[in-house]
């Protein structure tokens, strides 16, 4: 639903107000021609895609009601928009697959972790079990280096982990909006949210312990 | 998967995110939460998923270029004539 800020906004737009446009264009540009690219095959169309959505948005906000948030309705505008220009193209994967996560599984963590069967307590931690990082210096933890490996293991996702994870946890969007803008279900939602999210963990596992051996 | 009610560490990895996200059944819920209460690498795993999921908000969107954004200017001068 939208918020009282989506109002002023719509308002400010509907007055011709720049600022307000720029201001949006900015927030979500970025995110806007990553999830084009999804959908068609080159950065000039993708930008073109972009392009054409913002227009689709201006022209349709006098039918903006509000039963969305501003920021689901514009990426439901981009992610239609990109779909109809990737139906130009010939695509040989369809796009109702480009949601959906890969069918072979991709445990949170690595098998070898856990205790084998027939183990005593199977399937709980091996020695070398997660380790608190209450211990690891604050300005080690925000330092721009730990920031980059986070950068760096998000970029290594497949794009739809990839996109969603953005969505999620860089932009802060909630469930509801995810699904709503990208047009999937939950479940593929949540699958490729957690894939993403183990997979980040485990990149920041590995460096921040790097030179801290467990006690 | 342990059928037993005791949940396994190796089950637990696989829940965190749904149960983040309050999504997850009740029953699971409490099981979870019993097994977090004692064990120290599960309550860790969870304590670093928190990290990670708020370092990643610190992360900031690229630019889009000033090119672009002259373009998109543009769009919005001429739809606002023609309104």
């Amino acid at each position: 639903v939208a918020s009282s800020e989506d109002r002023v906004l719509v308002e400010a737009l509907r007055a011709g107000d720049e600022r307000a446009f720029m201001m949006l264009v900015e927030r979500y540009g970025p995110a806007m021609l990553r999830l084009a690219m999804m959908y068609v095959s080159t950065r000039a169309v993708a930008e073109d895609v972009v392009q054409e959505a913002w227009l689709g948005v201006l022209k349709g906000l006098d039918g903006f009601q509000g039963r969305s948030s501003l920021r689901t309705w514009i990426f439901r505008i981009l992610v239609n928009t990109a779909k109809t220009r990737g139906q130009r193209e010939s695509r040989t994967v369809p796009f109702s697959s480009l949601w959906s996560p890969d069918t072979e599984a991709e445990p949170a963590v690595d098998a070898d972790r856990f205790r084998p069967a027939g183990d005593p307590s199977p399937n709980h931690w091996i020695e070398g079990a997660p380790a608190s990082w209450e211990g690891v210096p604050e300005e080690r933890l925000l330092a721009g280096e730990t920031l980059d490996r986070v950068r760096e293991a998000i970029d290594a996702l497949p794009p739809n982990q990839r996109e969603v994870i953005r969505l999620r946890d860089v932009l802060g969007w909630t469930p509801a909006e995810v699904r709503e803008a990208l047009d999937i279900t939950e479940t593929n939602q949540r699958v490729l949210l957690h894939r993403a999210r183990s997979k980040v963990r485990h990149a920041l596992e590995s460096y921040l312990g790097e030179g801290t051996a467990p006690a | 998967v342990s059928t037993s009610e005791d949940m396994a560490c190796r089950e637990l990895v696989e829940l965190i995110t749904d149960y983040l996200d309050g999504e997850l059944p009740e029953h699971d819920r409490v099981r979870l939460e019993d097994h977090l209460a004692k064990c120290d690498g599960c309550a860790s795993y969870l304590e670093q998923m928190r990290a990670t999921i708020e370092l990643t908000g610190v992360l900031t969107e690229d630019q889009i270029p000033a090119e672009g954004k002259r373009e998109l200017l543009g769009v919005f001068r001429t739809w606002k004539e023609q309104r």
